[in-house]
């Protein structure tokens, strides 16, 4: 099981800004290992947030985004929503986690 | 042409699977493009995300750093005041040069800032698609290390 994303949310003025890590290797397929081999791709391909269970923001990745993603976004929205952060990697594997917004 | 055809039914299923279990939406199932996130130059991402040449726009303002020491790590944002519904980030010399597409539906404010890792000093193309056509900024960001490893 994946570790868990850490994520903040905090509204003000009617906009909710949201923070997200995500805990992932985020292997681009460049890196050789200690034995000169390459080590395969491995990343997260799709990110999704929902607030009270609609879509508020998707996102597909590459490789080139960095380790341990990180993700900042703002949408229109109010206290105490249910966020719901679910992402996929190019292995199937896959992690969601759930905050209120504060 | 068999082989192909069984890949491309095992893809279908496997995305038919997770969008069932709600995991992702149906929408998105079909949208991870290989060709974009593939392509090994600027044109060929372009021509995936359905554009010749993205026209450029005042209107779009990157967040992103002049010089990067770390490669592997570096914060780059960008938002805009035309009415967009995807974004991409695009670094030019890096092996995969598609680092991400966003997708904002309506009430979502079109602003994004995370990390893209670069392999050396690049030009660095934000896009926005508002409309449905797209426009873009550019700026350079110097590397002092290689990110490719990270």
């Amino acid at each position: 099981m994946p570790d868990p994303m850490r994520i903040r949310a905090s509204e003000k003025d009617g906009v909710v800004d949201v923070k997200i890590l995500m805990k992932h290797e985020m292997e681009s397929g460049q890196r050789k290992d200690a034995s000169g081999k390459t080590v395969p791709a491995w990343f997260i391909t799709h990110l999704n947030i929902k607030a009270q269970g609609k879509d508020v923001f998707n996102a597909h990745f590459g490789s080139a985004i960095s380790k341990d993603p990180f993700l900042n976004i703002k949408y229109k929205g109010s206290k105490g929503e249910k966020l719901t952060v679910s992402w996929l990697d190019s292995k199937g594997e896959k992690r969601t986690d759930e905050m209120l917004v504060s | 042409m068999n082989q192909h055809r069984r890949n491309l039914l095992k893809q279908a299923t496997v995305f038919g699977l997770m969008a069932s279990a709600g995991l992702i939406t149906s929408a998105q199932a079909q949208e991870w493009s290989k060709a974009a996130f593939e392509g090994k130059n600027l044109d060929e991402v372009f021509k995936a995300l359905n554009t010749a040449s993205p026209e450029r726009s005042s209107a779009i303002s990157i967040n992103a750093p002049d010089l990067a020491e770390n490669g592997a790590l570096v914060s780059v944002g960008l938002s805009t005041t035309l009415k967009a519904d995807q974004m991409a980030i695009l670094v030019e010399k890096n092996p995969s040069i598609l680092a991400g597409q966003f997708y904002f539906p309506a009430g979502t404010a079109p602003f994004i800032a995370t990390r893209i890792k670069m392999a050396q000093t690049s030009n660095v193309y934000f896009l926005v698609k508002a409309e449905g056509k797209w426009f873009m900024a550019m700026k350079e960001i110097k590397v002092t290390l290689g990110g490719c490893a990270g």
